[in-house]
């Protein structure tokens, strides 16, 4: 029996549908882009300048048209990463500017071989079912930003990918990397590799980026999972109840384009929905609410049979101390527990402004807990207990039984060297290493032992060629990181 | 009397109560008290209050933002009387603000506004998601001081470095200094991108601007 946390009751649920398809019809949602404006007209929705008003029965037949389930491939093609139900997976957060130097534990700009770093070590963590890209390249003109950071992230990992575009133009270069990666449009669209992260600007506002983007998406058959970002109290009412309804109201509205654009295409209800700190103005990515209103809204998507993403795992703490360690690993099990599809911040620092490759380590060890406690406790034996205490006999000696060789791996989690359960005078023999220094050789020992995927030379050359061609364009001579 | 009424002035402001704050902005004016002296010894003492309990962790944001709001009450009672006088309130220097590119989040913005409002500074507020080249050719326009930019989003804090590049561009550097605030923004990004100072918060940008814009000679204010 898996567990399943839920906490809206049936009646609060059912109010926060109404409130949310209410306010898509009487207040309306700005729409910035004239093509999603023209979609929503001709499907009924009152356009009044950039006013969108978007009646109920459009925007549940939109949401009816959502595929209930879909994967996401590895590079050999394989499903690994499902969408919908009460899967649960996980992967780095994105797009963070710092990087917690392990050496200077400064937050500095990050780079290119930040980014290869992150994507070595999450690669060899299978508590990871996807890559992410994770950090902005500071040294890569802004223009081709995106695209360089999927390029790197493709060039080193096998894994799907979360990622998402910084502008107009640089989406369709992204998806016509994606196709090189894939080896043709058809294979992409029957075996997609990335999704991409589409974020509406709170409140109930949709740029004319973002609408833009869900339409080519959509219309390239390419993965879209909406990040509504609500923030209680700031960018949205302060109740948690009232900041769920928004956070759906917007997921709704993106749908809705979406599935105008071109119906049946894959999208998934996501976000990062947060409180606000009412004292220092930032989003508390380490707090119990914020926790909370992901695992509301996962909610709201699942009594729509939707497929869900949340971003959780994030600490508002600067370094590994045990703020970190209590926000993330909380989040980790709480998340899990809600069955969100994809949750998306493991390895950020700062309130998602920093990433960090070592909590990218401790966090594994958060998730793999989450993973352990969703396999529940399962009755492996015939007996549970009888056979095997027949067989230890009147010492009760348990270890020497096959079943203890047999069932200890499958029973309990083994955790990597972060975690330290060894005697008090081992630890003290040791240095009385702390989790952070034990994450830092953990992480050097992690990149040594990556090794970049096997990809054709074919493939390998047109992707090579892809990013050459824009870097060129963009100014630069070289490409960092490869 | 006249101190009676500047401590309920105080106290609209701490109680963020617009609607009181224009009130007391009638009694004032029937009262034939200087709107000058009413803001200066009235409103202001209030919003210094609320800026210090702000910074103390005694208030909180929404606290900041409806005193923000009863002291833009009260100024705006106020202004017909001070255009009828002809009063003039001494400008410490003017200072164009606003949410860079992208970004559509106006919180902090405004409070800064308010607080440098409040202690004698002249803003022009151009709002949200400005472009780069809006902030300089403003700045030129109305030949500002300092220009504050706030980004509450890492995704739209690199916009806080276009904006210094376009206010070179225009050859406004380093006269005209760029100020630079929001979640996400610290000192060293600060340092980065080559902008001349950041606040933590709307209290702090009061000293920041007071301190780029002292004469040689002048003493730093905290």
């Amino acid at each position: 029996m898996l567990p399943n946390l839920q906490l809206l009751d049936a009646d609060l649920l059912e109010r926060i549908l109404l409130e949310a398809f209410t306010l898509i019809w009487q207040r309306g949602v700005t729409v910035q882009s004239p093509e999603a404006r023209d979609l929503l007209a001709a499907a009924g929705a009152q356009v009044e300048k950039e006013i969108v008003r978007i009646p109920e029965l459009l925007a549940r037949s939109s949401i009816e048209s959502v595929p209930r389930e879909f994967q996401l491939h590895n590079r050999a093609g394989e499903p690994v990463v499902k969408y919908g139900g009460d899967s649960v997976q996980f992967d780095p957060g994105s797009s963070c500017v710092h990087i917690l130097d392990p050496e200077t534990l400064q937050h500095r700009l990050t780079q290119s071989v930040d980014l290869v770093r992150l994507v070595q070590v999450a690669e060899m963590l299978p508590q990871y079912a996807a890559q992410s890209t994770a950090v902005v390249c500071n040294e890569v003109p802004k223009e081709i930003g995106d695209l360089y950071r999927l390029f790197l992230v493709l060039w080193y990992s096998n894994k799907p990918i979360v990622t998402g575009a910084f502008s107009p133009h640089s989406a369709p270069a992204m998806i016509e990397l994606l196709v090189a990666d894939s080896g043709s449009h058809d294979a992409l669209r029957q075996k997609p590799r990335a999704i991409f992260d589409v974020c509406p600007s709170p409140p109930l506002y949709m740029s004319e980026f973002a609408a833009q983007n869900l339409i080519d998406l959509a219309r390239a058959w390419v993965p879209a999972e909406i990040i509504s970002m609500p923030l209680s109290g700031a960018a949205a009412p302060v109740t948690l109840a009232g900041t769920v309804v928004q956070h759906a109201a917007e997921c709704i509205s993106a749908i809705t384009i979406h599935q105008l654009a071109q119906p049946g295409a894959p999208v998934v209800w996501g976000g990062a929905p947060a409180i606000f700190d009412m004292r220092s103005g930032i989003t508390p990515m380490g707090a119990i609410e914020t926790v909370m209103l992901n695992l509301a809204s996962a909610q709201v998507a699942k009594s729509f049979g939707l497929p869900t993403h949340g971003y959780l795992i994030g600490s508002d703490a600067k370094c590994l101390d045990a703020q970190a360690g209590q926000e993330s690993g909380i989040a980790a099990i709480m998340g899990a527990l809600g069955g969100i599809n994809m949750i998306s911040g493991a390895g950020m620092l700062d309130s998602l402004a920093c990433h960090s490759v070592e909590k990218l380590v401790l966090d594994a060890e958060s998730i793999a807990m989450a993973q352990r406690l969703l396999q529940g406790i399962q009755p492996r034996t015939e007996s549970l207990a009888l056979e095997m205490f027949t067989k230890a006999g009147a010492q009760g000696d348990f270890l020497k039984i096959p079943e203890t060789r047999k069932y200890f791996r499958a029973e309990q989690h083994l955790p990597s060297k972060v975690i330290d359960r060894g005697s008090l005078h081992s630890w003290e023999q040791s240095g009385k290493r702390d989790t952070f220094t034990r994450a830092r050789e953990q992480v050097k020992e992690l990149v040594a032992a990556h090794k970049r995927p096997a990809i054709s030379p074919l493939v390998e050359n047109n992707l090579r060629f892809i990013v050459t061609d824009h870097a060129k364009r963009a100014g630069m001579t070289e490409l960092p990181g490869i | 009397m006249q101190y009676e009424l500047f401590q309920q002035m105080k106290q609209a402001v701490i109680d963020g109560d617009p609607d009181r704050a224009r009130e007391l902005c009638q009694a004032a004016i029937v009262q034939g008290i200087c709107p000058l002296d009413a803001i200066q010894h009235g409103f202001v003492p209030g919003i210094n209050f609320v800026g210090q309990q702000f910074e103390a962790g005694e208030m909180f944001l929404p606290d900041l933002v409806l005193a923000g709001e009863a002291m833009k009450a009260a100024t705006s009672a106020l202004e017909p009387e001070i255009q009828k006088t002809g009063a003039a309130r001494e400008s410490l220097g003017k200072v164009v603000l606003g949410t860079v590119k992208g970004d559509i989040h106006e919180i902090g913005k405004t409070l800064v506004g308010t607080m440098l409002t409040a202690n004698g500074f002249e803003v022009f507020d151009l709002g949200v998601d400005v472009p780069f080249e809006t902030f300089a050719l403003k700045a030129k326009e109305i030949h500002a001081d300092i220009i504050g930019v706030s980004a509450l989003l890492t995704t739209t804090m690199t916009g806080q470095k276009d904006v210094v590049e376009a206010v070179a561009r225009l050859g406004l550097r380093p006269r005209v200094k760029i100020i630079v605030g929001g979640a996400p923004v610290t000192q060293s990004w600060a340092d980065e991108i080559g902008a001349d100072g950041y606040g933590k918060d709307a209290l702090a940008s009061v000293a920041l601007a007071r301190n780029l814009l002292k004469k040689p000679g002048e003493t730093q204010v905290r």
